[in-house]
């Protein structure tokens, strides 16, 4: 299973790795990293088709993920459409609700609990 | 004819006589006076008898008012006389020419005598037309000296008062100066106040890699200790190393909280002062993501794409960091309030873009905020730079953030702000420190 993950924080993609360390091993995940909504998309052009997951943080500079979430819906229609997960340090119910309502699967606060979303990936 | 002339000698004594009466020099010139006048007629009676000749009596009678003259004029006392004794000059003159014409030709003068005689009455009565009028004069400049008198009372009082407010207007300055302080004070904490949420999240971010690095460093020290009771321990050196990266990142995040929390306490604190040797790219990136979210906490709706585009040659210059950070914060708020609201208003394809630069140029680092926003329309450039000016809503700005920039720039660091701005294109704000 692939998963994109989006944030603009470098030191995320060490973290993941790690959290994941088993799973990876096991050939059960496969990661991804873009640094930005821009790269994200970028990168969805050619790999849209693998990507079973995207993880994208809310709160970054240039394309909001927000902004990213909408792209994606209008972009990649096709079936079945990726698992879209929202990370935000704002938990707040505005960011919530705008994230659900522009098509958002999920919706995850930081700091995250990886054991929720180990969790949530088994159901997927 | 001669009578005259002693006349004028004993009105004269007498005149200034009286004019002395209850002055402080009237004991000392009561007697020499009276001498004068009474001598005069003592002279007119004795010297009469003894000269037979009228007109050596009378060049002897001209003589006496001449000489009375010349002693009288030559003590500072009556130097307030001057007029007066100038008077009596003509008379003089012509006593003598008219005597002294009588003894060399005696038929000249009989054939003239009218004229000779009526020169000498004029003589005698310009004294008199004299004092008439040096008394109009004196009586003129009695009243100019009172009039100076109450003039002086009038400037007296005016100067008092403008005294008292002289002193109200230096009491008011200090009063405004001690607001000003207090006014630079929370123009601070308002700015902290817009930061708070930044900061939170700033600090929230390197907190959660603090939490989550040691969270998986727990996990795999597990596995490494499974791994080698597997005996496998090329897999144990491994982890070991991943686990050895992770404390530096630990740490890495723990420094960069710790960074943003002194940072922000020496943002509220009063300026030191103290010029210190500082990396401005440091402070400036700092500021620039505490002013981006801070906007961001406020209004979730808003992002902005940040481009920093940093000189890395730049060496430390001296400055008072938490000052010029605070200018730094300013410029960014205002960059991001100036691209939001043009995205308020306009909306659609616009992409709000905030850029900070350094660069040096010469002797002197130059650092540029430049966003595409609203930009600043001509007629307040002039302005904007002016205490309590700005274009917020009531409530939202102070209208300080622009003057306190520059008193810091200009009057603390010799340096300069220079505005390049395009209404609806946008704004450049650039900061010029001296390097050394």
């Amino acid at each position: 299973m692939k998963i994109l993950v989006v944030d603009d924080e470098a030191d995320v993609q060490p973290l993941f790795l790690q959290r994941f360390r088993k799973e990876i091993k096991n050939h059960e995940v496969e990661f991804d990293f873009a640094q930005s909504g821009e790269e994200a998309l970028n990168y969805l052009k050619d790999k849209h088709s693998e990507v079973v997951l995207i993880l994208s943080d809310i709160n970054m500079p240039g394309m909001s993920g927000i902004e990213l979430l909408t792209h994606i819906r209008e972009d990649f229609p096709t079936p079945p459409p990726p698992v879209v997960m929202m990370i935000t340090a704002y938990g707040d119910d505005e960011n919530y609700k705008q994230a659900m309502d522009k098509g958002a699967d999920d919706f995850l606060t930081k700091p995250l609990d990886f054991n929720l979303l180990k969790e949530k990936l088994k159901t997927l | 004819m001669f009578i005259f002339t002693y006349i004028a000698i004993f009105m004269l004594a007498m005149r200034l006589r009286r004019s002395l009466k209850f002055t402080a020099i009237f004991q000392k010139w009561n007697l020499p006076l009276n001498l004068i006048g009474w001598g005069a007629v003592v002279m007119f009676l004795v010297v009469a008898k003894a000269i037979k000749n009228d007109e050596v009596h009378g060049i002897v009678a001209a003589l006496a008012l001449a000489g009375v003259l010349y002693y009288l004029q030559k003590e500072p006392d009556f130097k307030s006389f001057g007029i007066l004794l100038k008077a009596h000059y003509p008379l003089v003159a012509v006593a003598v020419i008219v005597e002294l014409t009588t003894l060399i030709n005696e038929d000249f003068y009989d054939k003239y005598d009218d004229f000779f005689q009526s020169a000498y009455f004029m003589a005698f009565g310009y004294i008199f037309v004299r004092l008439a009028t040096s008394k109009k004069q004196q009586a003129e400049l009695k009243r100019i000296n009172e009039r100076k008198e109450e003039l002086e009372v009038l400037v007296a009082e005016r100067t008092a008062e403008i005294t008292k407010q002289k002193n109200e207007l230096q009491e008011t300055v200090k009063e405004l100066q001690s607001t000003q302080a207090q006014l630079i004070q929370q123009e601070k904490l308002a700015s902290l106040g817009e930061l708070t949420a930044g900061i939170a999240h700033e600090i929230q971010n390197p907190l959660n890699f603090v939490n989550n690095f040691s969270e998986v460093s727990m996990e795999l020290i597990e596995e490494m200790e499974e791994e080698m009771a597997k005996g496998d321990l090329e897999e144990a050196t491994a982890i070991a190393n991943d686990i050895k990266q992770n404390l530096e990142k630990i740490r890495h995040h723990g420094k960069r909280a710790d960074g943003i929390v002194k940072g922000m306490l020496q943002h509220s604190r009063a300026s030191s002062n103290i010029k210190e040797p500082t990396n401005l790219n440091t402070i400036a990136d700092e500021y620039f993501r505490l002013a981006y979210h801070g906007l961001r906490a406020k209004d979730k709706s808003f992002n902005a794409d940040l481009v920093t585009n940093f000189d890395q040659n730049l060496p430390l210059i001296n400055i008072v960091s938490q000052d010029v950070g605070r200018v730094l914060l300013n410029m960014f708020t205002n960059a991001f309030y100036a691209v939001h609201q043009k995205q308020k208003t306009i909306g659609g394809d616009y992409k709000p873009r905030v850029e900070v630069s350094t660069k040096i140029i010469g002797k002197e680092v130059e650092i540029i905020v430049r966003d595409n926003g609203s930009g600043i329309p001509d007629a307040i450039k002039d302005k904007i730079m002016q205490p309590f000016f700005t274009t917020k809503p009531a409530g939202e700005g102070t209208g300080l953030g622009l003057s306190l920039s520059f008193d810091i720039i200009v009057k603390a660091h010799k340096g300069h702000i220079d505005i390049d701005s395009k209404e609806g294109e946008g704004t450049a704000f650039i900061i010029t420190l001296p390097l050394a």
